[in-house]
C-alpha cells in the first residue's frame, strides 16, 4: 500500500492509476485489514478504475519533433502533420 | 550407354567449371546443356537408375533467369519455373527456406542458388533452390553480407545485447522521414492502438547520399535530447538501392549504441536489411513496429475491466468472510447475553427444586420408617403388654396415685388394681416390708 495513495486520481497518468489499482485488489486479494480501510481502498479502486477507462477513452497521441537550434542542439516542439 | 556417360560427364564438367569460378551460369547456357544433353539425360538415368542424385557437383548451382508459374500453396512450399527466350527449369523453394527468403515476384529476373536433381515423379531435372536474389543485386548484396559478417562477428547482432521493449512506452522516438508514407503509417497504428504515449520525431531524409548521416543524427539526438522509452526507425519499401542507408555500417553502428531500445521496420515483409539485425527487434514493415512497440488499448482497457472485478470479487469475498464472522460472533454473544444466563439460572432452579424436592421426600420416608419401628418399640414396653404378661397396676381409690411403696399404704385402704383386660376393687391388708 503506497504512500502516493493521497493522490488524486485526477492528477495520475493511466500508469500509476493502473499500478495503483493492481496494488489495491493485491491488497483486497490478502483480505487482511480492517473492514473500513478495505472500503475505503475499495472506493479507491473504483475511482481509479474510472480514471483509467477515461484515460483511454479520451487519450489523444501527442506529437513533438526534435528540431535542431542555432548552438548545434535539438530542442523539443509541437509536430503539426495536418498541413501536409 | 558409353554415350551417354560421355554426354553427362562433359555437362557435370560445364557445371562444375561455372561453380568453381563462382560464376552465375545464365539459364540459357545451363539449359542448352540440358535440353541437348540432360533433358535427354534425364530419361534415361532414369532408366539407368538416378545417376544424377548422387552427384555432387551438381550440389552447388547459380541459375539465372525470370520467374514464372509462381506458386505458393499451402503448404507453404514456393513452386516457380525459371524462364528465358529459350529454355526453363522447375524449381522448388521448401517452406523453411523460403520463411527465411526474399520471395520472388511474377516476372522477376533471378539468381536462384540450390542443387538441382531429378524429380522422379515428374521424370524431369529440378532445381532445389536454398538462395534467391534479383538480378544485378549481387554486388551490392555481396557487400551486404560481407558487412553483415564483419559486425555479426563484432558481436553487434548478439542476441544477448538486444534489449527487452518496455511494456510502457510513454515517449515513443521516430526516426523517418517526415514526408514519409511510413510516418503516416506508424501514427495511424499508435493513435489506434497507444493513443497515450507522445511520439517525438526526428526527422531525417531515408534515402540517398545525406541518409545514413542523418539517420546516425536522429538516433543521437533522441537519446541525447529526449530519452524516448524506444525508438522506431521506419522507412517503406523500395529496392535494395533504396534501401541503402539502412544496410550502412555507421547506422548499424548508431543503433546498436542507441540507450533506447529500437525497433527497425524498413521496407516490405521480405525485405531484411543490417539495421534489422542490429536492431533490438525487427518488424516486418514500419505500420508492424508500431504494433510491436505498444500495448494495444484494447487489451488495457481489458485488463482495467478485469481489474475491476478483481477488486470487486474480492471485497465481496471479505465482506461474505466479515458476515460470516459476525454471525460466529453473534452466535457467541448470544450464548453469553444475561438471558441466556436468566434463563440457565431457571433451569438450575428448576434443577435444584427437583432435587430439594427429592431429598425432602426421601427424608419424610425415612422418618415414617422410623416412627413406625418407635411405635412397635412403645408396643412393646407399654403398660399394656406388661399388663398382659400378668402384671397389674394397684391405685389407691381415694388419690388414684399409683402404689410404688408399701409405705403409700394404710392397711384397711380402698384399692383400685388394674389388670390387662380390666380392674377390681380390693382393700389393704398388713404391710410388710422385705
Amino acid at each position: 500500500m503506497a504512500k502516493a495513495k493521497e493522490k488524486s486520481p485526477e492528477e495520475m497518468t493511466y500508469e500509476q492509476a493502473f499500478e495503483e489499482l493492481q496494488q489495491i485488489v493485491a491488497s483486497l486479494e490478502s483480505g487482511k485489514m480492517p473492514l473500513d480501510e478495505a472500503l475505503k481502498l475499495f472506493e479507491r479502486g473504483q475511482t481509479l478504475s474510472e480514471r483509467c477507462s477515461a484515460l483511454l477513452e479520451q487519450a489523444e497521441l501527442r506529437l513533438r519533433q526534435l528540431v535542431p537550434d542555432e548552438a548545434g542542439e535539438y530542442r523539443e516542439e509541437e509536430l503539426d502533420l495536418e498541413e501536409e | 550407354m558409353k554415350g551417354v556417360q560421355l554426354a553427362l560427364d562433359l555437362w557435370l564438367r560445364r557445371l562444375d567449371l561455372g561453380r568453381r569460378r563462382r560464376r552465375r551460369q545464365p539459364l540459357v547456357e545451363l539449359l542448352d546443356d540440358a535440353l541437348t544433353t540432360g533433358f535427354f539425360l534425364a530419361k534415361r538415368i532414369e532408366r539407368v537408375g538416378g545417376v544424377g542424385h548422387a552427384d555432387e557437383t551438381l550440389q552447388d548451382v547459380w541459375v539465372t533467369g525470370e520467374i514464372s508459374n509462381l506458386s505458393r500453396p499451402a503448404s507453404g512450399h514456393v513452386y516457380f519455373t525459371l524462364k528465358d527466350a529459350e529454355a526453363s527449369l522447375r524449381c522448388v523453394m521448401w517452406r523453411e527456406i523460403a520463411s527465411r527468403q526474399i520471395l520472388p515476384r511474377e516476372g522477376q529476373s533471378v539468381e536462384v542458388h540450390g542443387r538441382i536433381s531429378l524429380y522422379e515423379a515428374g521424370g524431369q531435372y529440378q532445381l532445389y533452390a536454398d538462395t534467391l536474389r534479383p538480378t544485378g543485386e549481387g554486388e551490392l548484396f555481396q557487400s551486404f553480407l560481407r558487412l553483415k559478417e564483419k559486425l555479426e562477428a563484432e558481436g553487434l547482432f548478439d542476441p544477448a545485447k538486444k534489449r527487452p521493449l518496455p511494456a510502457w512506452p510513454a515517449r515513443i522516438g521516430i526516426v523517418t522521414s517526415p514526408a514519409a508514407a511510413a510516418l503516416r503509417d506508424v501514427l495511424h497504428v499508435l493513435r489506434r492502438r497507444f493513443p497515450l504515449g507522445e511520439i517525438i520525431l526526428a526527422s531525417t531524409a531515408v534515402q540517398g547520399e545525406e541518409a545514413p548521416a542523418g539517420i546516425v543524427a536522429a538516433l543521437k539526438a533522441l537519446n541525447r535530447h529526449a530519452r524516448p522509452d524506444v525508438i522506431l526507425l521506419v522507412r517503406g519499401g523500395g529496392s535494395l538501392e533504396d534501401l541503402a542507408a539502412f544496410n550502412d555500417e555507421d547506422v548499424a553502428r548508431a543503433i546498436s549504441a542507441s540507450i533506447a531500445p529500437v525497433v527497425s521496420g524498413v521496407g516490405h515483409e521480405t525485405d531484411f536489411t543490417i539495421a534489422d539485425f542490429a536492431a533490438d527487434l525487427r518488424a516486418p514493415t514500419p505500420s508492424a513496429a508500431a504494433e510491436i512497440a505498444t500495448p494495444d488499448r484494447l487489451e488495457l482497457a481489458r485488463s482495467v475491466t478485469q481489474a475491476r472485478q478483481a477488486q470487486q470479487r474480492a471485497f465481496g469475498l471479505m465482506l461474505q468472510e466479515r458476515r460470516n464472522e459476525l454471525r460466529t460472533a453473534r452466535a457467541g454473544l448470544q450464548a453469553a447475553s444475561p438471558r441466556a444466563v436468566l434463563a440457565n439460572a431457571r433451569q438450575r432452579v428448576d434443577d435444584f427444586g427437583l432435587r430439594a424436592r427429592r431429598a425432602v421426600e426421601t427424608g419424610l420416608a425415612l422418618r415414617r420408617a422410623s416412627v413406625r419401628g418407635l411405635a412397635q418399640t412403645l408396643r412393646a414396653v407399654g403398660p399394656a403388654a406388661v399388663l398382659a404378661r400378668g402384671y397389674a397396676v394397684v391405685q389407691l381409690q381415694s388419690t388414684g396415685a399409683v402404689i410404688r411403696s408399701v409405705r403409700q399404704v394404710t392397711p384397711g385402704d380402698p384399692l383400685k388394681v388394674s389388670v390387662h383386660d380390666g380392674a377390681f376393687d380390693a382393700v389393704a391388708g398388713e404391710r410388710s416390708a422385705e
